[in-house]
């Protein structure tokens, strides 16, 4: 067996120039990510948590080559698909697809559900005939809870959560490997977005799919990955199993950010770290670490330094000074 | 006296395809200085009722019934001019989305100061020094500078304060909140949810707070209403309803939130959440029954035929359920 992860992003970086003046010259850059790497295992499901304008989508998008990278490389099954030409990637895109978070504005309000979901089993070739294409159709709305009988009908006569399945069925028509879920339970109702994250997990574990999920939920995270990478200023603050990051965090971030998130029971009395101020723009980065502004622990070195994100338990990665790395312990 | 005793409030839009009950049959009141949560799904009538409170609705095509007592006033019976004495003076309005909700080409001194002139008998000095007062109570640095900003200069975060310094500056007795940090992020929804704690107890206005989110509420809220299908499903104060709650729509929405850690302890590494079955139901029909009998795992016969009254199951506790025990009424 291939012993490559799936899906594996080395120093991953990606500026936009932003324009001004008469000319158009680039001004400025925005630095949306900046060196990140990470990698997926088949079957597995990696999120990546954060705030917005934390780079978690730039992520999700550079993987789906919807722009070409400053630097760094995407490998899939061990093959770097960042620099191949169009002709020879198109059939890699297979591989991979994305469920995007507004199911309102991802559907062709012009199409009807059969021919969005036909589209990529006839962009990739992959029905024999014209049966085996409706057995297909049927298929996947029954993978993902739809009536069979719909797929005449368009996407305005389905209600949100219904769309989503519609998204859903989408990407697994092209029977891929991986699904990048961008925010793809964010715009959802409680009660349905409870029944799409069950979905998720379902399809996962009959299919073997792999799954990037994209999201500043942390719950919800926390329900469905088995591995967190947690993002601030397009940085990888901190990335660990599930267990590591969610019962002892170790970059002050992600202990701000899951202290954060409000607890729905009355009779807990919060522990709150409240951060000041805001996130600094990605334009103007801040020296040293990139959290110094807002850490409440932050000494003279974190202003000036910045941090490499180093191994300090077994499988856990911290940026931070102030943790030593697993080798100092040993030492 | 009750601030706010709402009675009965049908807000009804006439469409092309019949009418849409938003609000139907809706009755709730607000004690001096409480805070009450008004929670439930997309489309159940929450911000309809809001809407209804400050009479924003226009008609045709909405129509508002039943009776809306502020401070013992009929605000139904009031003539728009005693309205506008009324709006952003005793009671005031914190919307969701605080870069659309603010002007964007008038500085937020100026935005502030607008409703303190109209409503308070001061000069425009007075005025102004008052909103730079208003700008710091709500955590805002350097406030006699930010003061002539404009909204784009300020985060969201930042924005949302400045609704917030609007809506007190003339001293509400009534605030009504309409999701005042869905649109924020984690770490900020954190930063405004204490200062709203913080306000609560040195301003004293009753605050109304217009959620989905059961974190939120659990965090701030007294007292909870929730909301299906237009109609008061349940209410109770808040840690009864938490801890003992006994609609099955309440219960469902309970067990449909992911909470943080709940998915650690388990054996297995994945936990499945508990779903509520299907979607609410069109609102242009006319519900004979229970409004929740479409979803309910116990819903009868008689659910689907009678429409069941809230009766009073525990202390304050009340519940619109056929299948509820009441006997511990007073017990």
């Amino acid at each position: 067996m291939n012993r490559a992860p799936l899906l594996e992003v080395r120093n991953l970086t990606k500026h936009f120039p932003i324009q001004g003046g008469i000319l158009g010259r680039s001004t400025a850059k925005v630095h949306a990510v900046n060196r990140i790497s990470f990698a997926i295992d088949r079957g597995e499901t990696v999120a990546i948590v954060g705030e917005s304008g934390c780079g978690k989508s730039t992520v999700g998008k550079a993987i789906l080559r919807l722009f070409d990278l400053t630097d760094g490389e995407v490998l899939l099954d061990g093959q770097r698909i960042d620099n191949l030409p169009t002709r020879t990637l198109r059939p890699l895109r297979r591989k991979v697809q994305v469920v995007f978070q507004d199911p309102f504005s991802s559907l062709n309000p012009r199409l009807r559900v059969r021919d969005i979901l036909a589209e990529p089993i006839r962009n990739f070739g992959l029905a024999t005939s014209a049966r085996d294409l409706e057995k297909r159709l049927a298929a996947l709305m029954e993978k993902v809870r739809l009536p069979v009988d719909s797929l005449g009908r368009w996407p305005h006569e389905f209600s949100g959560g219904q769309r989503q399945r519609i998204g859903i069925a989408r990407a697994l028509a092209a029977e891929p490997d991986l699904i990048i879920c961008d925010e793809a339970v964010s715009a959802l109702d409680v009660s349905v977005k409870a029944q799409i994250v069950n979905l998720l997990q379902d399809l996962q574990r009959d299919l073997g799919l792999a799954l990037l999920f994209i999201s500043h939920d942390l719950a919800i995270v926390e329900h469905i990955a088995q591995r967190i990478v947690v993002m601030y200023l397009g940085r990888i603050v901190e990335q660990a199993d599930k267990r590591a990051l969610f019962l002892s965090p170790s970059h002050p971030y992600t202990e701000a950010l899951l202290s954060a998130v409000p607890v729905p029971d009355p009779t807990v009395v919060s522990r709150r770290i409240i951060l000041n101020g805001d996130v600094p723009s990605p334009v103007k980065l801040p020296p040293g670490c990139f959290f110094h502004t807002r850490c409440p622990h932050a000494v003279a070195r974190c202003r000036a330094e910045a941090p490499e994100l180093l191994e300090i338990a077994p499988r856990q990665f911290s940026a931070c000074h102030l943790r030593p790395a697993m080798a100092l312990h040993a030492a | 006296m009750p601030v706010l005793e709402i009675e009965n409030l049908q807000t009804h839009f006439r469409t092309a395809d019949g009418i849409n009950r938003a609000v139907d049959g809706l009755t709730l009141k607000i004690e001096p200085g409480q805070t009450l949560a008004v929670v439930g799904e997309s489309g159940c009538g929450k911000s309809v009722t809001a809407m209804s409170v400050l009479r924003l609705l226009p008609d045709p095509p909405g129509r508002i019934a039943g009776s809306i007592r502020f401070m013992g006033r009929d605000l139904l019976a009031m003539s728009e001019a005693q309205m506008r004495e009324i709006r952003g003076n005793e009671i005031a309005m914190i919307f969701q989305e605080p870069m659309t909700s603010l002007n964007p080409v008038l500085t937020v001194g100026w935005q502030i100061s607008e409703a303190i002139l109209l409503h308070q008998n001061l000069d425009k000095a007075a005025a102004r020094s008052r909103a730079v007062e208003m700008l710091a109570l709500v955590g805002i640095p350097e406030p006699e500078r930010r003061v002539n900003d404009y909204p784009h200069q300020l985060s969201g975060g930042m924005r949302q304060r400045v609704m917030i310094a609007t809506a007190l500056a003339c001293h509400p007795k009534l605030l009504i909140a309409d999701e005042p940090t869905t649109a924020l992020d984690v770490t900020v929804q954190a930063q405004i949810l204490d200062l709203m704690r913080d306000l609560k107890q040195r301003v004293g206005a009753a605050i109304m707070l217009i959620t989905h989110d059961l974190g939120v509420v659990a965090e701030v809220a007294e007292h909870v209403v929730v909301m299906y299908a237009g109609r008061k499903v349940e209410e109770a104060p808040v840690r009864e309803l938490f801890g003992n709650p006994r609609h099955p729509y309440t219960r469902g929405l309970l067990g449909a939130v992911p909470r943080l850690g709940s998915s650690l302890n388990e054996a297995a590494s994945q936990t499945r959440l508990a779903e509520i079955p299907g979607l609410v139901m069109s609102l242009k029909k006319r519900i004979e029954g229970c409004v929740f009998a479409g979803r309910c795992a116990q819903a009868t016969d008689v659910c689907k035929r009678v429409s069941p009254a809230l009766r009073l199951a525990a202390d304050q506790h009340i519940v619109a359920c056929h299948y509820v025990e009441v006997e511990e009424v007073r017990a």
